[in-house]
C-alpha cells in the first residue's frame, strides 16, 4: 500500500469546499440582505364606534408599507428594508393603549410607532415610548401631548384650532362671512376644539351667535340640537370635532329646517357618506381634507389610493390625511441614515432640518416637521391644509393653506 | 314649541319601535338582550343594501331586515339561551351569553360590512311647513310606520292566539307550562319577533340615523333606559318609556345646553329609580 498523499485531490478539496463555502455565504447574506426586516406599529381604536379612525392608519400604512414592498422595500443607507406593519386595536382603551404598546415595544422590538387616536390613549401609551424611546405620529389635537418634555410625539394631522382661523379668514375676505354658530361632539377633546375655535372667530371678530350646543356620542337623530342652531341663523355653523358618520346628519338636518348658510366640520369627511345620507343638502360643505382630489392628487397619491382600496375594499377619504405618517417616518429614517432605525435619538435629530418633496401633491411642495407656534418644538407634520368643498356629488378643493 | 313638539314625537316613535322588541324578550324570557342594538344594526344593514345598493323598494329591506334578524334570534334562543337557560339556574349566565352574543354581531359586521358609516337616501323627499315647524316627509313617514307597527304588535300581542301565550308566559311561565303550552316554541318565537323588531326599527331608521357596525351599543343603552322608565317587561311601560324620553331629549335640547340634556336625564333617572324602581308600569319585585 501506497503511504502518500495525492496533492491534486488535496488542493482539489480545499478549492472545492471554499467554493461551497463562497456560495453559502453569499447565499446567506443574499437572503439576510432579502429579509432585513423594519417593523413598524399601528396602535388604534380598530373596533366599536370609533373604528374607522384606526382602522384608516392600518389601512394607509399597509398601503404605504405595499407601495415600498413592491419595489424591493425602502432604501436606508444603501440597503433595503421590507417594511411590516404591526398593529393593536385599542379600543380607544387607555388599558389597552398601555397593554398594546408594551406589546410592540417591549415584545415586537417596534421603535415607530402609528397612533393612538385619542387624547387619553396617547397619554396612557406616551410614558411606554418614552422610557423605551418609541416615536409615536398620533392623531389628536391636545397641544400639551406634543410640547416639551415630550419628545417623542409627533401629531399627524391638521387639528381644528389651525384650520379653523384659516377657513374663517378665507370665508371672511369672499363670502362676507359675520357671525358663527358650533355645533360640537360632547366629548373632551371635541370640546377643546370647539373652545380654540370660538378664539379664533372672536379674534377675527366674527359674532359667535352660540358655543353650547352639543350632542351625545353615539347620537342617531340631530333635529333637536340642529332646530335651536339654526334658529339663530348664523352665517357659517361650524361642526367641531364631528366625526364623518355624523357629520352628514348633521348637514341634512340644517338643511331640511330650511337653514341657507354655510357649513363647515374642521376635521376630515368622508364624500361616500356625505352623498349617501345627505346627498344635494351636502351641496358647499366645507371640510378639511387630504391629498385626494383630482385637481390636486399626484400619480403617487392615484397609486396609493389603489393600494388601499386593495388592502381596505374601499377608499375613505381620511385616509388622505392619514396617507402621511409612515412616508414622513420613512423619509426622515432615509435622511438619519440606517442606525436611527435603532436609535430615535438620531431620527429627532434630523427633524429640525428635514425637508422632502410631498409625493402626494402635484407641484413642488415641501414636505417638513412644524408646529413651533403651538408646541413650542417642530412636532407636527407639515402636512398641506388643503381644504374642500362639496360640489356635484365630489369633493373640490377651494384652496390650500398651511398650518404656518 | 311647534317644532320641538314635532321632534319630541318622531323621537318618541323611533325609540318606541327600538323599545318594543327588548320588552317583549325581557317579558317572556326574563332576558336582557345585550345584542339588541347589533340586532338594530344588522337590520339597518340588511335595508342599506337592499334598498340603497340593490334599489329594491323600501318596504323589501323592511321585510329583508324583519324575517332576516328574527331568523337570527330564533337561532341564538335555540342554540344558545335554551341551554344556558337548562345547564344554569343563575340569571347572571344569560346575561353574559347576552353581552357574548352583542359582541359576537359586532364583530361580524365589522369584518362583513367594514367600519364605514352608510346611509340612504329618504323615502320620501320634501319637508311640509306647519306653523313655525319644519316636517320633512321622511320623518312623517317614520312617524306613521312606527304608530302603525306599535298598533299592528299590539294587536298581535293581545288578539292572537300566540300573543296569549307569549303574556302567559310572561305572567306566569311554570302555570302556563302546566296548562300544556309549548314553553320553547313560544320562547323560540317570542325571541325571534323581539329580534325580527330590533331588525325592523333599524331599517326603518336607517333613513334617519344611517348604519354603522359600532353603533349597537348606544341603541342597547337607550332601550334599557326605556324600559327602566316605563317598567322592565311591560310592552306598554316600554312605550311610555320611549315618550318620556324622547320629548325629554327634544325639550332639552332646545331650552338648555346640549351638554347638559343627557346629564339632567340620566340625574332624573337615577332620583325616579330610587323612588320607583319597577318604572312607571312595572311590577314591584318580590
Amino acid at each position: 500500500m501506497s503511504s502518500s498523499v495525492p496533492v491534486k485531490p488535496r488542493r482539489g478539496v480545499i478549492l472545492g469546499g471554499a467554493l461551497i463555502a463562497s456560495a453559502v455565504m453569499l447565499t446567506v447574506s443574499t437572503v439576510a440582505f432579502a429579509d432585513d426586516i423594519l417593523k413598524i406599529g399601528v396602535l388604534g381604536v380598530m373596533s366599536g364606534p370609533d373604528a374607522a379612525w384606526g382602522l384608516v392608519s392600518k389601512y394607509s400604512a399597509e398601503a404605504t408599507a405595499a407601495m415600498y414592498n413592491e419595489q424591493g422595500g425602502v432604501e436606508i443607507g444603501g440597503k433595503k428594508y421590507k417594511i411590516e406593519i404591526d398593529s393593536v386595536d385599542d379600543q380607544a382603551d387607555p388599558k389597552l393603549a398601555v397593554t398594546g404598546a408594551q406589546r410592540l415595544i417591549l415584545q415586537d422590538g417596534i421603535k415607530y410607532m402609528i397612533g393612538p387616536n385619542v387624547d387619553s390613549t396617547i397619554a396612557s401609551a406616551q410614558p411606554i415610548a418614552e422610557k423605551y424611546d418609541v416615536m409615536m405620529f398620533s392623531y389628536s389635537f391636545t397641544r400639551s401631548l406634543f410640547s416639551p418634555p415630550h419628545l417623542n410625539t409627533v401629531l399627524g394631522i391638521i387639528p381644528g384650532y389651525q384650520t379653523g382661523p384659516v377657513v374663517f379668514k378665507y370665508l371672511q375676505d369672499h363670502e362676507g362671512l359675520k357671525s358663527v354658530a358650533f355645533v360640537v361632539l360632547n366629548t373632551a377633546e371635541a370640546l377643546k376644539q370647539r373652545d380654540e375655535s370660538v378664539a379664533a372667530a372672536g379674534k377675527l371678530g366674527l359674532e359667535v351667535i352660540s358655543s353650547t350646543d352639543t350632542y351625545e356620542e353615539g347620537a342617531t337623530d340631530f333635529f333637536p340640537v340642529m332646530s335651536k342652531v339654526v334658529g339663530g341663523n348664523p352665517g357659517l355653523i361650524v361642526l367641531s370635532g364631528v366625526s364623518p358618520a355624523d357629520a352628514p346628519k348633521l348637514i341634512k338636518a340644517a338643511r331640511q329646517l330650511d337653514y341657507k348658510g354655510l357649513l363647515e366640520a374642521e376635521t376630515a369627511q368622508d364624500i361616500n357618506i356625505l352623498d349617501q345620507v345627505a346627498g344635494d343638502a351636502a351641496e358647499g360643505f366645507i371640510s378639511l381634507g387630504g391629498a385626494s382630489t383630482p385637481e390636486i392628487q399626484s400619480d403617487y397619491m392615484t397609486s396609493f389610493i389603489d393600494h388601499y382600496k386593495k388592502i381596505a375594499g374601499e377608499w375613505n377619504d381620511e385616509a388622505g390625511t392619514k396617507a402621511y405618517a409612515l412616508e414622513m417616518i420613512l423619509k426622515t429614517l432615509q435622511k438619519a441614515g440606517p442606525a436611527a432605525i435603532a436609535d430615535t435619538e438620531l431620527f429627532k435629530k434630523t427633524i429640525p432640518d428635514f425637508s422632502a418633496p410631498n409625493p402626494f401633491i402635484k407641484g413642488d411642495q415641501e414636505l417638513r416637521y412644524v408646529g413651533e407656534a403651538y408646541f413650542q418644538q417642530k412636532r407636527q407634520i407639515g402636512l398641506p391644509m388643503v381644504i374642500n368643498t362639496v360640489a356635484g356629488g365630489a369633493f373640490k378643493t377651494l384652496f390650500v393653506g398651511t398650518v404656518q | 314649541m311647534q317644532q320641538i313638539l314635532f321632534n319630541g314625537l318622531v323621537l318618541s316613535a323611533s325609540y318606541a319601535v327600538i323599545a318594543l322588541g327588548i320588552t317583549l324578550i325581557f317579558s317572556i324570557m326574563n332576558i336582557l338582550n345585550f345584542a339588541h342594538g347589533q340586532m338594530f344594526m344588522v337590520g339597518g344593514f340588511a335595508a342599506y343594501y337592499v334598498y340603497g345598493r340593490f334599489h329594491l323598494p323600501f318596504v323589501v329591506g323592511l321585510i329583508v331586515a324583519t324575517i332576516g334578524v328574527g331568523a337570527i334570534g330564533v337561532l341564538f334562543e335555540i342554540l344558545f339561551f335554551r341551554r344556558v337557560r337548562r345547564a344554569a339556574n343563575r340569571e347572571e349566565n344569560s346575561i353574559l351569553l347576552a353581552v357574548g352574543t352583542a359582541l359576537l354581531l359586532e364583530n361580524l359586521a365589522l369584518f362583513a360590512f367594514g367600519e364605514k358609516e352608510r346611509g340612504v337616501p329618504d323615502v320620501v323627499d320634501g319637508v311640509l311647513r306647519v306653523g313655525s315647524a319644519y316636517l320633512p316627509a321622511g320623518r312623517i313617514l317614520i312617524l306613521a310606520v312606527s304608530v302603525a307597527l306599535i298598533a299592528a304588535l299590539l294587536l298581535f300581542v293581545q288578539g292572537t292566539k300566540i300573543g296569549r301565550a307569549m303574556r302567559a308566559v310572561a305572567q306566569d311561565r311554570e302555570v302556563t307550562l302546566l296548562m300544556g303550552v309549548d314553553i320553547d316554541r313560544i320562547s323560540a318565537i317570542g325571541f325571534g319577533i323581539g329580534a325580527g323588531l330590533a331588525g325592523l326599527a333599524g331599517a326603518l331608521l336607517v333613513t334617519l340615523s344611517g348604519v354603522s357596525a359600532g353603533m349597537g351599543t348606544t341603541i342597547t343603552t337607550k332601550a334599557f333606559v326605556m324600559i327602566m322608565i316605563g317598567g322592565a317587561g311591560v310592552v306598554a311601560g316600554s312605550l311610555l318609556g320611549a315618550v318620556v324620553l324622547g320629548f325629554a331629549e327634544a325639550i332639552g335640547y332646545a331650552l338648555l345646553p346640549g351638554s347638559v340634556t343627557y346629564l339632567m336625564i340620566f340625574l332624573a333617572l337615577i332620583v325616579f329609580l330610587i323612588v320607583r324602581p319597577q318604572g312607571i308600569m312595572g311590577k314591584p319585585w318580590g
